[in-house]
């Protein structure tokens, strides 16, 4: 180039900025940078799945909204199941209440898992899905860490569906002891259930797809069991839908363990429902995370 | 370690990406100094995201193979996680939580301790301009912002190569002017860089070396300047004191470079592009002697618009690219 550029043309905005108020920032960043201790040890498994909950926990401080699906959702369903169906399904509200509890109990906290996916589905569409996948952690970290998260939310709906169980007439003849052994066996089932939701959530495109998907399996779980009504009266075929319905194990086994009978090859139904849930979905969940474009 | 620490940051072997019959990333082969800037330059759609989210390990290659600072992205993708960052194309924050506790969730998810990332985390925003803005929701943040944080979380724990997938796009032009410094400042503290982007001018900005990428293919690479020489010697530029003798101008620089002379939008503007250098002190000459009286003449490299247009045929892709389309949609929606 022999005739050097005279004056590179004023191109407004591209140029190097006139006023040099931005510097001294280039120089805290270079001294930052310098600063690191290199990397530290990587966070294993219980730590990033545990970072991953507690990430679930500040949403619920930031957006204490989405709470009402475990507060006053939970409080409408036993109230106006209990009073719209009690007299005629068993006579009495009071009879009931004693049949319906453990029932709703069930139903709601497994309805409330299937927002889980929703949120991983949220994740998804945003950029922050990719970061996570970038970090050199163990990967299903960020599913397991959003399902331990959502236990607060199933905790404290399941809290509000038996204190309000109690102010109707509910009473448990197994006591606080079975009370609290049927809560925590729900826990375990509704996180091995989650793996399902999270599986569709990574392979639908939307939130309302995801909602939707959720919806179509979560509705014959729920009214094809025995969460509301004895299945003694339903066709032969439905009865035996409704047996191997695995919603239909753990109402059962909740009534049992409230009522404090204690029968363990029920209880050991359950956990195998988990253990299948847990080894057939959480594979193919993350064999899809792995690849998701 | 020892043994890839000579390898370049990316070397690419006939890399294939495809979704359904769409083939997105078309056979590209590429080798990534370690060190400076590496711009990936091409429109929209036209497959620069693909790429990176190969590299970064998110996607499996279709075909070819690709090994970054060393190592096989297929076979060793966590080795490659814990020396990589990647800032993608949308904010990649919890927009829901706070400035820093988005930076103490990644620290944590790093190895940091709690301590430890909170730490680290008030330094970052500091450095980055943003500790007043610590415990503000990232969505109150303004788009400058929130890149700002986006590119201080890769930067957590320094790492050797970062990825930013058009980390400009849709942010002001001052905000634009922060991010290249930051940019320019990461890659002296010894990162090296690779950048995507659909601005021109930034890849000629930044960029030590780029690649133009267009329809998942390479169509060329080199530094700017090598580029820019490869459609011609430059473009001249002048301006006439009067309106008046605009003509005249036009007519001995046609005469005296053997070029075409372009009349612009300014009445007193002239412009041309040159295919050789030589002959513009003739013009410059010439004019004088025609009594002329020339305000501005200078001679200059293509911009990379010019090189994009060379290069595919197609006018820029920015922008240009985009409007009449937007046409169609609302022709089909009436």
């Amino acid at each position: 180039m022999s005739t050097e550029t005279a004056s590179r043309e004023a191109e407004p905005q591209l140029g190097r900025p006139t006023d040099t108020s931005v510097p001294p920032e280039s120089e805290r960043i270079r001294m930052v940078l310098a600063g690191s201790d290199g990397r530290p040890r990587r966070a294993g498994p219980v730590t990033a799945s545990v970072t991953y909950g507690w990430r679930a926990l500040l949403k619920i401080k930031h957006v204490p909204e989405q709470l009402f699906d475990v507060t006053v959702f939970p409080i409408m369903m036993t109230v106006m199941f209990t009073y719209i169906f009690g007299g005629a399904l068993a006579g009495s509200v009071d009879q009931y209440v004693q049949w319906l509890i453990p029932g709703i109990f069930v139903q709601t906290l497994v309805m409330v898992t299937m927002y889980t996916g929703l949120t991983l589905n949220r994740d998804i569409s945003k950029g922050i899905f990719d970061r996570f996948r970038s970090l050199p952690t163990w990967r299903p970290a960020q599913l397991v860490g959003a399902l331990l998260g959502d236990q607060v939310r199933y905790v404290l709906a399941g809290v509000i569906i038996l204190a309000v169980g109690f102010v109707m007439g509910f009473r448990p003849d197994g006591g606080a002891v079975g009370v609290v052994a049927a809560f925590l066996m729900l826990l375990v089932f509704s996180f091995s259930l989650s793996w399902i939701w999270t599986m569709i959530s990574l392979l639908v495109r939307s939130e309302q797809a995801a909602m939707g998907v959720s919806m179509f399996i979560l509705m014959p779980l729920m009214f094809a069991s025995n969460i509301f009504v004895d299945p003694e009266t339903m066709p032969d075929w439905l009865q035996a839908a409704v047996e191997v319905n695995p919603v239909s194990v753990v109402v059962t086994t909740v009534r049992e363990l409230m009522a404090g009978t204690y029968d363990l090859s029920s209880v050991g139904l359950v956990a195998l429902c988990c253990a299948v849930l847990v080894a057939v979905f959480g594979p193919i969940s993350m064999f899809i995370y792995n690849r998701k474009s | 370690m020892i043994a890839s620490s000579d390898a370049p940051a990316v070397q690419t072997d006939g890399l294939v990406k495809r979704f359904g019959d769409e083939v997105a990333v078309d056979g590209i082969d590429l080798t990534i100094p370690r060190g400076g800037i590496y711009g990936v330059l091409g429109p929209n759609g036209a497959g620069k995201t693909t790429a990176i989210r190969m590299l970064a390990t998110l996607l499996r290659p279709d075909g070819g193979r690709a090994e970054v600072l060393g190592h096989d992205v297929a076979a060793e993708p966590a080795v490659i996680r814990e020396k990589i960052s990647l800032t993608g194309q949308f904010a990649s924050m919890d927009e829901d939580l706070t400035g820093i506790e988005n930076l103490v969730l990644f620290g944590r998810l790093q190895g940091f301790t709690s301590k430890g990332a909170r730490a680290r985390g008030y330094e970052l925003l500091d450095a980055f301009g943003l500790t007043d803005a610590a415990k503000r929701q990232v969505k109150k943040y303004s788009g400058g912002m929130r890149r700002r944080l986006d590119i201080a979380s890769s930067l957590l724990v320094t790492p050797e190569l970062l990825f930013l997938d058009e980390p400009t796009t849709g942010i002001d032009p001052r905000s634009r002017i922060q991010v290249w410094d930051i940019i320019r400042t990461v890659v002296d503290a010894g990162t090296t860089v690779v950048l995507t982007t659909q601005y021109l001018e930034e890849a000629d900005e930044l960029a030590d070396r780029l690649v133009v990428i267009d329809h998942g293919k390479v169509i060329a690479e080199g530094t700017p300047s090598q580029l820019k020489s490869q459609i011609g010697s430059g473009a001249l530029k002048m301006r006439v004191a009067e309106p008046s003798d605009r003509e005249q101008a036009a007519r001995i620089l046609g005469e005296t470079l053997g070029a075409d002379v372009v009349r612009e939008a300014d009445p007193t503007a002239l412009s041309a592009r040159l295919s050789t250098d030589s002959g513009a002190s003739a013009a410059l000459l010439a004019l004088e002697e025609a009594g002329v009286a020339v305000e501005s003449f200078s001679l200059g490299q293509p911009n990379l618009d010019e090189v994009f247009l060379a290069l595919t045929g197609r006018p820029q892709p920015d922008g240009a690219d985009a409007a009449p389309h937007a046409e169609q949609m609302q022709e089909t929606a009436r």
